[in-house]
């Protein structure tokens, strides 16, 4: 048993109390063991990873009880590569906190951090379904703390609501894993997928049930139509690392449906059938045509970014949602590029708006800010990425999805729908992008009779600019790279559709 | 039995989301609760319903309680508690910054704070 598998929960769970209870006055101290915690966690995911690209199904067993009677972490290609996304994600949105001083705007912002990477981390590792539950609940509770960090009244309000949301899908969380034990007696997920294919057809209407409420419960966590309305109040509202951070929160939920509708109710159990994917694939389309309406529609910088994280939602859940393997491998190949480029599209914002004073992010006209054409540059690589324009690797993800599609039935609907809304996502992206800098430098000659032609000349910070633009680092190298890349996607979409070898990894001698 | 578990679930569920969809902090604060008591008991009963039974499974014990979903229910009890208070203190927080304690955000509201 390779005791590393628990390594990213137990580092940030031992980590954050440290933080609150010993280092909340000294903010210096707080930086650099937060900063060590969340390096060490870059390396252990680095060192998991290459573990399980050896096609093996690593399983760590809690307090030495095998499944399905103890808990069990597993680690397999797509655990390490989430793991891997995470952990990169969190290094970058760290630096970008400290380097911007978001963190001293509120208190306790590190011990919330950390909690958080526990939360997810150990979401993603988890081979129980009850476990995954703790672990949401883990992670939700650390982000309502970070969603309202720094307070304001409209923070808090929109805090408020995130949080109501999310104690109802709780709700119902725990009652389709209470209809999921009814029916089979397990929740151990490599269990479950045993019992839910021996399961006699005649009993199959209540797992149904608990099938469709725990597709509600990660629809919520993924945003998907038709509960998809608290992403944009949510990021919009939330300081901007934060939102940044949250890229990798939608995908929690997209991690644990993929997971869920292949591992457990695959499209080959009689029970359940194709019955996801016809409920998956409409509300994905939906998603990603309100996500594109609103970016057209937005008026304001960062919910027009919100609304581009619900689109990229929405074209990631199609690919997830024609459950094939060569589909899968588009969906992860997007996934990592979608959650870098939001989280770059967040953290641009987030430099724009300190910079335009009381415009903050509306789109009209001002005065060019400080740093002017560099930002300039860095928001049209962001639009290029986000809207899925070559070369970066958005282009090269939609490609996958449309190449997945084309064995599906609902080709033409999928090609036309994500092509159409491409083009208004182009077109939304050009908008802002000419109002807050092009446009700008226009009046710029006009003002140029005035005492000062800038708002308030800054300094070019250097930290905030270099972990802005890491994201889109990372997106090259992804599209750079991409050959490798899809490599180890198309060995993990094959490992997550070889059932059997998940359930005789977890529950292998008996 | 199963009548009565059935009906007070039944009953918990309808007026939790009853109380949620009045959009008021303190009716929605409620509303969670009654769903989450509504869940405790509909966790137990997942179990299936055995009366004076023990939870423990012996040589001389003629009938057993799956011990299971007490398990289950004391975590999810722990649970709803912490996001009880969570929830209260932050809609205090909403009340006291925004002199509203209405859930839901306007559009033209947003317009004005921002």
């Amino acid at each position: 048993m390779n005791h590393w598998i628990i390594a990213p929960v137990i580092l940030p769970a031992l980590l954050a109390p440290v933080l609150a209870a010993v280092m909340r006055h000294d903010i210096v101290l707080s930086r650099v063991f937060s900063l060590a915690g969340t390096i060490a966690l870059v390396v252990i995911a680095l060192g998991l990873a290459s573990l399980a690209s050896s096609g093996g199904t690593f399983v760590y067993e809690l307090g030495n009880w095998p499944g399905p009677f103890g808990i069990v972490l597993v680690l397999d290609r797509l655990s390490a590569l989430m793991l891997l996304i995470t952990s990169v994600l969190a290094l970058i949105v760290l630096l970008y906190a400290i380097g911007s001083g978001w963190d001293k705007r509120g208190r306790h912002f590190h011990p919330l951090f950390q909690f958080q990477l526990m939360g997810v981390s150990g979401a993603f590792l988890t081979g129980d379904a009850f476990n995954l539950f703790v672990f949401f609940e883990v992670l939700l509770i650390a982000s309502y703390g970070l969603m309202i960090f720094g307070g304001g009244g409209m923070r808090l309000r929109a805090g408020l609501q995130y949080v109501v949301m999310n104690l109802a899908g709780s709700t119902l969380f725990l009652i389709a894993l209470g209809t999921l034990y009814a029916v089979t007696g397990t929740l151990n997920i490599a269990d479950l997928a045993v019992k839910v294919r021996e399961l006699p057809l005649e009993d199959a209407a209540l797992l149904r049930v608990a099938a469709m409420l725990l597709m509600i419960v990660f629809a919520v966590k993924a945003a998907l139509f038709p509960v998809q309305f608290w992403l944009p109040a949510t990021y919009t509202n939330a300081p901007a690392p934060v939102a940044a951070l949250f890229a990798i929160m939608t995908k929690v939920g997209a991690y644990a449906i993929l997971r869920f509708y292949t591992t457990v109710f695959g499209p080959d159990v009689d029970a359940t059938g194709s019955m996801p994917a016809d409920w998956l694939m409409p509300a994905a389309l939906i998603t990603l045509v309100l996500g594109v309406v609103g970016v057209l529609g937005a008026r304001r910088l960062v919910p027009l970014a919100s609304f581009a994280v619900l689109a990229s939602m929405g074209t990631l859940m199609i690919a997830i949602s024609l459950f094939t393997p060569q589909a899968t491998m588009a969906a992860l190949y997007y996934m990592v590029h979608s959650t870098f480029a939001a989280a770059a599209l967040f953290l641009l914002a987030d430099l724009i708006i300190s910079r335009r004073g009381d415009n903050a992010d509306w789109l009209k006209t001002a005065l060019p800010i400080s740093q002017n054409g560099l930002l300039a540059a860095l928001f049209f690589l962001v639009a290029i990425a986000v809207s899925g324009m070559p070369p970066l690797s958005g282009f090269l993800g939609k490609l996958l999805v449309l190449d997945a599609a084309q064995s599906s039935v609902d080709m033409a609907l999928i090609w036309a729908t994500i092509l159409v809304t491409s083009l208004v996502m182009v077109v939304g992206f050009a908008r802002a992008g000419s109002v807050l800098f092009w446009k700008s430098s226009t009046l710029k000659t006009e003002a140029a009779s005035e005492s000062s032609p800038y708002i308030e000349p800054i300094p070019t910070p250097v930290l905030p600019i270099i972990s802005a633009a890491a994201p889109i680092v990372v997106l090259i190298l992804l599209t750079v790279f991409a050959g490798p890349a899809t490599n180890y996607m198309q060995a993990t979409a094959t490992q997550l559709f070889d059932i059997s070898g998940y359930v005789n990894a977890v529950l292998g001698a008996n | 039995m199963e009548m009565l578990v059935a009906s007070a679930i039944g009953v918990l569920t309808a007026a939790g989301i009853y109380l949620i969809l009045r959009l008021r902090a303190f009716p929605v604060i409620l509303g969670t609760a009654m769903l989450s008591y509504a869940v405790n008991v509909f966790l137990f009963s997942t179990g299936r319903l055995a009366v004076n039974a023990p939870p423990i499974l012996t040589k001389t014990a003629e009938s057993y309680t799956d011990p299971l979903p007490q398990a289950l229910v004391l975590t999810a009890i722990v649970i709803s508690f912490g996001m009880t208070a969570v929830v209260v203190m932050i809609a205090l927080g909403a009340y006291l910054e925004t002199g509203t304690d209405k859930i839901d955000i306007a559009t033209d509201e947003e317009g004005d704070a921002a």
